[in-house]
């Protein structure tokens, strides 16, 4: 390559250049086009009644006054729509004999959570349609709602009594019968004689995923093709199963997903609010709009996680693991959505995490509740598994009064022993473990805080410090197309992409991964900038309409970089091989000669070259190309990951915990991750800042809590606390870069590792603190007040271990300040009349 | 969120503003910050056919003296009365609770006004108020009154002012020179409190000499705690002395239970607190 590029734009090396993302200024300007910016000629609004009740008969619904109400042009109920479509989908049946209810978008006969919507009210003016539904009268006989996991799973009654059971699906793993491993059984009657066993119950609150953006859908059917605007992570995914539920050509449907404010897996569903919105549509042909308020986001949002985890783990008396079982109940809500049956199951492989356990086996009960749905949320399964394992691995060591990190270091793979197949039987490419935790340890400063520690315990300081680990890893890059057949899963797991080379030397680089804040048409950019030696700036990113991206499976699993972008890869290798055949023929070279470096193509051992933006130029201009040759350089690849990545690092929290309060403070927190080849460090610290917030709030903060009657308490921002940046300290981040093996970028993902990887560092740090004054277990979010009674109940003499998922919540206070009542709203809502 | 219509006026003084409320009967609402009424309206939780916004008379804004009492106007936003140097120096207490309150955007919004008429019991203005012996200046068809805060705070989001009147000022007895401390116990920093504890005090030579003490939170209305007080009076600002002198604040307090922790937890809270709050204000 010559030394100096006359045309100037020869990029130096894109791909770990801390890039500021080119999005950004429109996003945090809001100069853009989200959803609900969307107005039509002659758009018409939806409003939504929704059932108040968990679980009821609807024996009369009376719409004569909302019909009248001024600028009203129809009412609907479910009966009105539900011959227009079929049961939303669920994708996943995750046993040949799962069970699932027929789930209309508008509910016809019988509402099974509170939320649920009962009819829907058109207007001229969202004010009018909301207005409106307040005159809709629905008559409803009470049903039991079934509303606590456990005695679901005893049932009944039953969340859907035609159903005659609350369990959709069971669905086991077992490392004897897999061949993977030994028998779990045996492993833990051997530890049962000589080696400690650890049995444990621990329950994943149900959180909610609080996107910034509430969901919003226009739909328009005036054209040939019936046009929907949706905030969406998955246009692609949406745009086939509205087809199918809805009985309409797919080809007759373009989704497009505007700028979409976040999703956190909350915006991968076929919501009932879309299917509403397009049968509206439809009906009536005439625009339609859709947003929901954030109170209806958190009542009918989906919601994340719900689980109740019993776990045994066994190990020998020097602290080798030798069998883990895990019985697993997942509350699935009222209904199946699009993954809600699969979200389990896909912890099901990271349970055993980096250890070498010999022996495993997996059970988990899907069960039903007459409580709001449950499906993907940040981490999908994953962090469940993460935080049941490196929470059983801080309890063994207490149980051998080891230091976690030594038993840690005794019992996970080592670097030299990759690839290694786990007892669940995937095959991780690569890891060091140790390099992460070395790295962590420095930068904790681990050995003065356990110095720390020890003081405050000897001089019985009112504020006592613990220190939580976490050495997490995840199988993320969703997914190998067989593992998902083998596992049921309705579609496979590639990605698409394309890479347009421009007369004018531009490039526009299509891919089927939707963004939704990630940054992908950053990372996209620079990727391509460096393949085809093109500056960053000229460098387009599209995606999220069905009709420019035209095949894709979209964003979620931390899959956009490890899958979508190896296809953009793949397809740029494309535009390279067929510019070099012109570029042999231009310069009347052998293709052999060639060189392509800095973008441009030389004659080895001469100065001749051609850039690749002026062979644009000239199979644009096709006056004289290779006979035979298409007279385009665009390339197309979809792309098939031979394996997932897996993402891993060590997380450590220091906690501060105020004995008098019960009050929890994170003092310091350092995490190394290593997520392979860094393409843009700068996108890389978001997702790891972000990702550290949402799984601390699942720790400290965040809990969707219902009433005995299944009305959801936390039902504002005022109850259900999203922590903001102000309850957090900076975080101490670092990296090590151990590359991924099946991918020629060497990338991993890093979408959901910050959460995946803290919810457990900080559990363990809470208890780490109080373990020495008699707390076992703390119930998450641990609140001050749950940490203090657990503190109490250990002065009283009484075992301090575990305590009801929600206290609070069967004890008849829900209705004094600070949550929603009748007589006094929301804290913000209380009148001063 | 979209709130019901209403009929919306926005006089320039507070005659117009009374005349208004008196032609609007009874289904009025006035409108300050709009901090917690628009979130009612948006949410339906009430829907007045009239909203009097009062954000442009400049009467009701602003910080002043008025011989021994410090004036504060109702319109004055939280922001305004957290940097104000005449709060700083003759009510110090109130800068310090006012700077707990939510974040940036509402302290600019959010009135002093509105937060006291709004008078929930969570909020952080009313126990400072009640602390400093404030008076609460109430305009109506037939004039002026003043209420003192012992009798402002009537019960949960009630207080002593009237259909049809509008608080236009508070006066606070300048309490120059005093220490002050609010300690705010919450669970995020956006977070209205769960208890917190008002103080404000004299001390010389590291002795006590005078105390204010009332908390936030702890009942339907922000509670003084006279007897705290007394005890504080003449103690040295130790941790066992505090400790002792403030011992029994939560007696007889009948707290909420919530999510945040039931009632028996807050009393628990009331007492570290106010040990803190105290020894924190003394310094
Ligand atoms: C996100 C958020 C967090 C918050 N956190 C806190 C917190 O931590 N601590 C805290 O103390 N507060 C908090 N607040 C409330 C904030 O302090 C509000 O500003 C305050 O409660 C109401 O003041 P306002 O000026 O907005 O009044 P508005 O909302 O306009 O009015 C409130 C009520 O008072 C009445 N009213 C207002 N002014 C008058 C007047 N002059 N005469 C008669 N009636 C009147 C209105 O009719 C209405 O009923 C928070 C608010 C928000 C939105």
């Amino acid at each position: 390559m010559t030394a100096v590029d006359e045309t100037t734009t020869a990029p130096a090396a894109e791909i770990g250049s801390p890039r500021k993302r080119k999005e950004d200024q429109r996003l945090i300007t809001g100069r853009t086009r989200y959803t609900d910016n969307i107005t039509l000629p002659g758009m018409l609004h939806l409003g939504m009644v929704r059932s108040p009740l968990a679980h009821a008969t609807i024996t009369g619904i009376h719409t004569d006054d909302a019909k009248a109400s001024p600028g009203v042009v129809a009412v609907y109920t479910g009966a009105d729509l539900a011959a227009a479509h079929g049961s939303l989908p669920n994708a996943w049946p995750v046993t040949p004999d799962q069970k699932a209810p027929e789930h209309h978008a508008v509910a016809v006969d019988r509402v099974a959570f509170a939320g649920e919507i009962v009819a829907v009210v058109v207007a001229r003016s969202p004010r009018e349609a909301r207005d409106a539904t307040e005159l809709v009268e629905v008559d409803y006989d009470d049903l039991e709602p079934v509303l606590d996991l456990e005695a679901a799973a005893a049932g009944p009654p039953y969340a859907h009594p035609d159903l005659g059971t609350n369990e959709s699906a069971t669905w086991i793993f077992d490392s004897a019968e897999a061949g993977t491993g030994s028998d779990v059984e045996a492993a833990i009657d051997q530890a049962r004689g000589d080696g400690v066993v650890i049995e444990r119950t621990y329950r994943q609150q149900r959180l909610i995923p609080a996107f910034m953006e509430p969901r919003s859908t226009v739909v328009d059917p005036t054209s040939e093709q019936i046009t929907m605007w949706s905030a969406t992570q998955v246009p692609h995914i949406l745009r086939l199963m509205l087809a199918l539920t809805c009985n309409i050509s797919e080809s007759k449907l373009r989704v497009i997903a505007p700028d979409v404010g976040g999703g956190f897996g909350g915006k991968l569903q076929v919501t009932p609010e879309e299917v509403t919105t397009l049968l509206v549509a439809n009906r009536l042909g005439k625009p339609v709009k859709y947003t929901e308020t954030r109170s209806e986001s958190l009542v009918a949002g989906h919601h994340g996680r719900d689980q109740v985890q019993r776990l045994t783990l066994s190990a020998t008396k020097e602290g080798i693991v030798t069998g883990l079982k895990v019985d697993l109940l997942a509350n699935m809500g009222a209904y199946l959505g699009l993954v809600t049956s699969g979200v389990p199951v896909l912890g099901a492989f990271m349970y055993n995490s980096i250890y070498k356990f010999p022996a495993y086996r997996f059970t988990c009960h899907n069960i039903f509740t007459n409580l709001t749905w449950t499906d993907a949320y940040r981490g999908a399964g994953r962090p469940e598994a993460t935080f049941a394992i490196e929470r059983l691995m801080d309890d063994l060591a207490a149980e051998l009064q080891m230091d976690p990190i030594e038993l840690r270091r005794k019992n996970w793979i080592r670097h030299e022993e990759f690839p290694f197949t786990t007892v669940a039987g995937l095959e991780y490419d690569s890891g060091n473990y140790e390099a992460a935790t070395d790295k962590a340890l420095e930068l904790f400063g681990y050995d003065e805080l356990r110095s720390e520690q020890q003081r405050r315990r000897e001089s019985n300081d009112p504020v006592q410090l613990g220190i939580g680990t976490s050495t997490f890893t995840e199988m993320c890059g969703l997914a190998p197309s067989r593992v998902l057949g083998s596992l049921a899963y309705g579609a496979g797991g590639w990605e698409n992409a394309q890479v347009r080379m421009l007369p004018s030397g531009k490039v526009e680089v299509v891919t089927g991964a939707s963004a939704h804040g990630q940054g992908h048409e950053t990372a996209w950019s620079q990727i391509v900038a460096d393949r085809l030696g093109v500056a960053f700036e000229d460098v387009e990113v599209l995606h999220g309409d069905t009709q420019v991206s035209v095949k894709g499976l979209d964003t979620y699993g931390s899959r956009s970089l490890s899958v979508g972008g190896i296809a953009v890869v793949k397809a740029a290798d494309k535009v390279i091989e067929k510019a070099r055949h012109v570029a042999a023929h231009l310069m009347e070279a052998s293709e052999d000669d060639l060189e392509f470096s800095g973008g441009r193509f030389s004659v080895k051992g001469t100065d001749k070259g051609m850039a690749i933006g002026e062979i644009a130029l000239a199979v644009f201009a096709a006056h004289n190309l290779p006979d035979g040759m298409e007279p385009t350089l665009d390339s197309d690849a979809t792309y098939d990951p031979v394996n997932f990545s897996f993402p891993h690092g060590t997380h450590l929290a220091a906690m501060e915990v105020d004995t008098e309060t019960g009050a929890v403070k994170l003092r310091k927190y350092v995490c190394v991750d290593d997520v392979g080849i860094v393409v843009n460090p700068l996108i890389v610290e978001g997702q790891v800042h972000g990702g550290l917030v949402q799984g601390i709030a699942q720790a400290l903060f965040e809990e969707a809590v219902y009433d005995d009657q299944g009305t959801l308490v936390t039902g504002s921002f005022v109850d259900y606390l999203v922590p903001s940046a102000a309850d957090v300290p900076d975080f101490i981040t670092d990296r090590t870069e151990t590359p991924s093996t099946t991918n020629p970028l060497g990338v991993k993902g890093v979408g959901e590792a910050g959460t995946i990887a803290s919810t457990p560092a900080i559990v363990n740090g809470v208890l780490d603190a109080i373990r020495h004054l008699g707390v076992q277990d703390l119930t998450m979010p641990c609140t001050p007040s749950r940490v203090w009674q657990a503190l109490q109940s250990r002065e009283q003499g009484e075992p301090a271990s575990v305590q009801p998922t929600n206290p609070e919540q069967t004890s008849g206070n829900l209705n004094s300040s600070g949550v929603i009542s009748p007589e006094q709203g929301p804290r913000t809502e209380g009148g001063a009349s | 969120m979209i709130p019901a219509a209403f009929d919306y006026h926005a006089p320039t003084s507070v005659e117009e503003a009374l005349r208004l409320l008196a032609e609007s009967g009874d289904d009025v609402k006035v409108l300050a910050g709009g901090q917690s009424l628009l979130p009612v309206l948006k949410l339906r939780l009430a829907a007045p056919e009239v909203v009097v916004d009062l954000g442009r008379i400049d009467a009701l804004r602003g910080v002043r003296e008025d011989g021994e009492a410090l004036v504060i106007g109702a319109m004055t936003p939280h922001h305004e009365v957290a940097s104000d140097p005449l709060v700083q120096q003759h009510a110090l207490l109130l800068r310090e609770a006012t700077r707990t309150v939510a974040d940036p955007q509402v302290r600019h919004r959010g009135t002093f006004g509105g937060a006291l008429a709004h008078a929930d019991p969570a909020g952080d203005l009313l126990a400072p108020c009640l602390a400093l012996d404030a008076e609460f200046v109430i305009a109506g068809q037939g004039g002026t009154r003043t209420v003192a805060a012992a009798d402002f705070f009537q019960d949960y989001f009630t207080t002593a002012i009237d259909d049809g009147e509008i608080l236009t000022e508070v006066r606070v007895p300048k309490h120059t020179g005093w220490r002050a401390h609010y300690e705010k116990f919450s669970r995020v920093a956006q977070q209205w409190s769960i208890v917190a504890i008002a103080v404000t005090l004299r001390s010389e030579g590291g002795t006590i000499s005078e105390a204010r003490v009332a908390l936030t939170n702890m009942g339907t209305v922000p509670i003084r705690a006279t007897a705290a007080e007394q005890a504080l009076a003449g103690v040295a600002a130790t941790p066992e002395a505090v400790a002792q002198a403030v011992a029994g604040i939560a007696e007889g307090t009948e707290p909420p239970s919530d999510l945040n922790g039931d009632a028996d937890y807050r009393r628990h809270l009331a007492t570290v607190l106010a040990r803190r709050a105290v020894l924190a204000a003394a310094g």
